[in-house]
């Protein structure tokens, strides 16, 4: 059937199990809007404030699904709003399609109204990226995007597509997806893959030669990472850690890939690692670590990362294998597959009660101080554990609330966790909960935020409250931006060089101003009071914590010391 | 083994817009000068060879063919080593010459050199000599003495000495495409 390019864009979105697309229309987006119009039953359209929100939440929504996110931008502002978004998805590997519309094929190289290569822009930070160039090729395209967004090591694609080609027509017949490795330039690629074809399953050989690792190990340990959440791996993590009784740490992005209150795990790992998995990390003699990258804020100096261990890497992408750090062994492939395979493979129950009575002998939480008369950040955060659900999805943004959080809690399920991890950004927490909230609106949705992280993207309230999602904010108020000052007091001789936030706005009035409910706490009390209202009151809710702007994350080690290196305890 | 010499990479691309950007990109991205550049169609009109010379080190130009295999744009990367390799480039020299001795001399020098004569002038004589970058910088360093006008090279082709093609034994357990062919997996 004839179909203009902008039906057949939102035809293949259909073809995908698209059911939201978070967006800002546009000039040079319009004909595709007005397609949507059409569409309204099937797919949803979130209107954002930003299109930076818009693509924290397609981001959001993958991550807390597993599925493809989907974002729509117009030209030039519209899609470089995009940027930072785009950037977030691709160092934490999230698949998400962004799709921006472009100038028409007439008017692109003439520095025309709101025109920008954003092919060219995005080129670092995407998987891959497509000028539509001929109404002929969109559909091919936009296949091969959304096949290359979730396949292998997930990650970011942007499909830019001029005006004119969204209002010119051509024959378009709808496939499922399974068929589509069969025609048009997808077709071309699966054929040139399979000049080489292997099956993806891991090499045995190399599985054969782990397993001979894990026999002859006294000291396994193992490091959960970002892997293990995207390829879903839990039950097999876990079912490792069991079986060769070693302890786990979990990097930021592993939050979710293996159960938080397992007696096998070692908290967080890294600069802000507890002591046990730091310390275990620093002893152990054989180290396999799954989906995770060894990046600078694990491996702090990579030189002397896990010393006296033999080092394994399990991870998706091979050119992750010895980019960070020298591995002595590794095996390419989907955490998930790759851990099925080991687990046919090993030995039986194996015991490590030494090795684990030492691991365990040191701290695997933080233990923080009570402090009468005012609130800390511990405190908010096990009310917050206690009184919300246990399934509840956070979302964090970038910096001290982020790292207690991570701390904090004990996930359960991947998806649980939204975090920035690999690019940091700040303002990232909001767009991503009002993906998670539309993607699993039965659920309950907590955004554990500071008051510099929330202040840079709040416009998306607005979001919030027009589509009545019910996120708890919790504000980590100390007025300062936590992490650098804690950073300024350590290293920079107590310099406080514009890092204090004494100014607007009242959190609480700022609720009220876009509809939502807020509360500024300053004790235990109120806090349970404000949250078991936050739970009922059906809408978004604004919990501000009046925290000290002193507080420190704790352990920490300095950037490029050796891990056991505690800078404070 | 490990140390920083020039290394040549050959790599097969698709020929499209945009594929040069891409892979000149993951070079200047880690800060790397691109020592030298080929780039043209193969017998394959869909498809374009690559030929690339940086100064790395030897673990940093795994870590280099390891991502340019990441992209979609690549079909297959390789590193010639020298050894097995063969390397040219065609450098054209214009050289200042208005005495006829002088012109004797330089028709000489590109004899030796097995250099041929493109373009004669009144006072230049314009070569234009094949061969690997020791007998291009040999025939340079003695033109040099006449006064070398313009000089212009090509940037180095190679390929892999015998039977031996890009496309053998670039694969370590065919795990370098795993991301391609996990294509598969997704859809």
């Amino acid at each position: 059937m004839e179909m203009t390019g902008a039906r057949i864009l939102m035809e293949c979105l259909l073809e995908q199990g698209v059911d939201t697309i978070f967006g800002y229309p546009g000039g040079t987006i319009l004909n595709v809007y007005d397609e949507m119009y059409n569409y309204g039953e099937k797919v949803r359209h979130i209107l954002t404030a930003h299109e930076q929100g818009a693509c924290h939440a397609a981001d959001g929504y993958a991550r807390s699904t597993g599925k493809v996110g989907v974002c729509f931008a117009t030209s030039g502002p519209g899609s470089t709003n995009l940027v930072t978004g785009i950037a977030t998805a691709y160092l934490d590997s999230s698949p998400i399609v962004c799709i921006t519309c472009n100038v028409s094929t007439d008017l692109i190289g003439k520095d025309s109204f709101q025109e920008v290569d954003i092919t060219g822009v995005t080129m670092p930070i995407t998987k891959c990226n497509f000028l539509v160039r001929s109404i002929e090729e969109l559909a091919d395209v936009v296949r091969e995007a959304f096949a290359i967004a979730r396949s292998g090591r997930p990650g970011p694609v942007l499909i830019d597509i001029p005006k004119n080609i969204t209002a010119q027509k051509t024959e378009f017949v709808s496939l499922p997806r399974k068929e589509h490795g069969g025609t048009g330039r997808l077709g071309e690629l699966m054929k040139r893959a399979t000049l080489d074809f292997k099956p993806a399953k891991p090499d045995e050989n190399d599985i054969e030669k782990l397993v001979q690792m894990f026999k002859e190990s006294r000291k396994p340990m193992l490091i959960c990472g970002g892997g293990v959440v995207r390829a879903r791996a839990q039950e097999e993590m876990e079912a490792l850690a069991d079986r060769m009784d070693a302890p786990v740490a979990i990097t930021v992005m592993g939050g979710g890939g293996f159960h938080g209150r397992n007696p096998l795990t070692t908290g967080m790992i890294g600069m802000h690692g507890s002591q046990a998995s730091n310390m275990a990390v620093d002893a152990c003699d054989l180290l396999v670590a799954i989906g995770c990258r060894f990046s600078d804020r694990v491996a702090l100096k990579p030189d002397s990362f896990a010393r006296n261990a033999k080092i394994v890497q399990i991870d998706i992408d091979r050119s992750e294998i010895n980019k960070n750090v020298r591995t002595d062994h590794h095996i390419v492939g989907d955490a998930r597959q790759v851990l099925r395979a080991l687990l046919d493979r090993l030995p039986d129950q194996m015991y490590h009660p030494e090795w684990k009575q030492y691991v365990f002998s040191f701290k695997t939480e933080t233990e923080y101080d009570e402090v009468q008369g005012r609130l800390t950040p511990w405190q908010v955060l096990s009310c917050v554990a206690r009184i919300l659900p246990q399934d509840t999805i956070v979302s964090t943004d970038v910096g001290q609330h982020q790292m207690w959080a991570i701390q904090h809690f004990h996930f359960d399920y991947p998806g649980q966790l939204l975090t920035s991890g690999g690019f940091g950004t700040m303002g990232f927490g909001l767009g991503a909960a009002i993906g998670a909230q539309v993607s699993h609106p039965d659920k309950c949705v907590v955004h554990i935020t500071g008051d510099g992280s929330f202040r840079m993207n709040l416009n998306e309230l607005a979001t919030e409250q027009y589509y009545q999602l019910p996120i708890i904010h919790v504000v980590f108020n100390n007025g300062t931006l936590g992490m650098v000052r804690q950073w300024q007091t350590l290293i920079y001789n107590k310099h406080y060089s514009q890092t204090t936030l004494d100014r607007a706005p009242d959190f609480v009035k700022l609720a009220d101003a876009f509809g939502l409910s807020g509360k500024r706490v300053t004790n235990e009390a109120e806090l349970e009071c404000a949250l078991h209202e936050a739970l009922s009151c059906g809408h978004g809710y604004i919990i501000d914590c009046a925290i000290d702007m002193d507080e420190m994350v704790r352990p920490m080690v300095g950037g490029g010391s050796h891990i056991t290196q505690f800078m404070i305890n | 083994m490990n140390e920083q010499i020039r290394r040549t990479l050959s790599v097969l691309v698709d020929n499209e817009a945009g594929v040069l950007s891409r892979v000149a990109r993951l070079f200047s991205g880690k800060g790397y000068n691109i020592e030298s550049l080929a780039v043209g169609t193969t017998d394959d009109p869909a498809v374009s060879r690559i030929t690339i010379e940086v100064v790395t080190l030897e673990d940093q130009a795994n870590l280099l063919c390891n991502q340019l295999r990441k992209l979609v744009c690549v079909h297959s990367v390789k590193i010639l080593v020298p050894e097995h390799a063969i390397r040219r480039e065609l450098v054209l020299i214009k050289v200042f010459c208005s005495a006829a001795e002088k012109r004797n001399e330089i028709l000489q020098i590109a004899n030796i050199f097995r250099a041929s004569i493109i373009d004669v002038s009144k006072s230049s004589i314009t070569l234009a000599v094949i061969g690997d970058e020791t007998k291009t910088t040999a025939i340079e360093g003695l033109l040099s003495e006449f006064g070398i006008l313009e000089l212009v090279r090509t940037g180095t082709v190679a390929l892999e000495r015998g039977l031996y093609t890009i496309d053998e034994q670039t694969k370590e357990k065919g795990e370098f495409d795993y991301g391609k062919n996990v294509l598969r997996e997704g859809l």
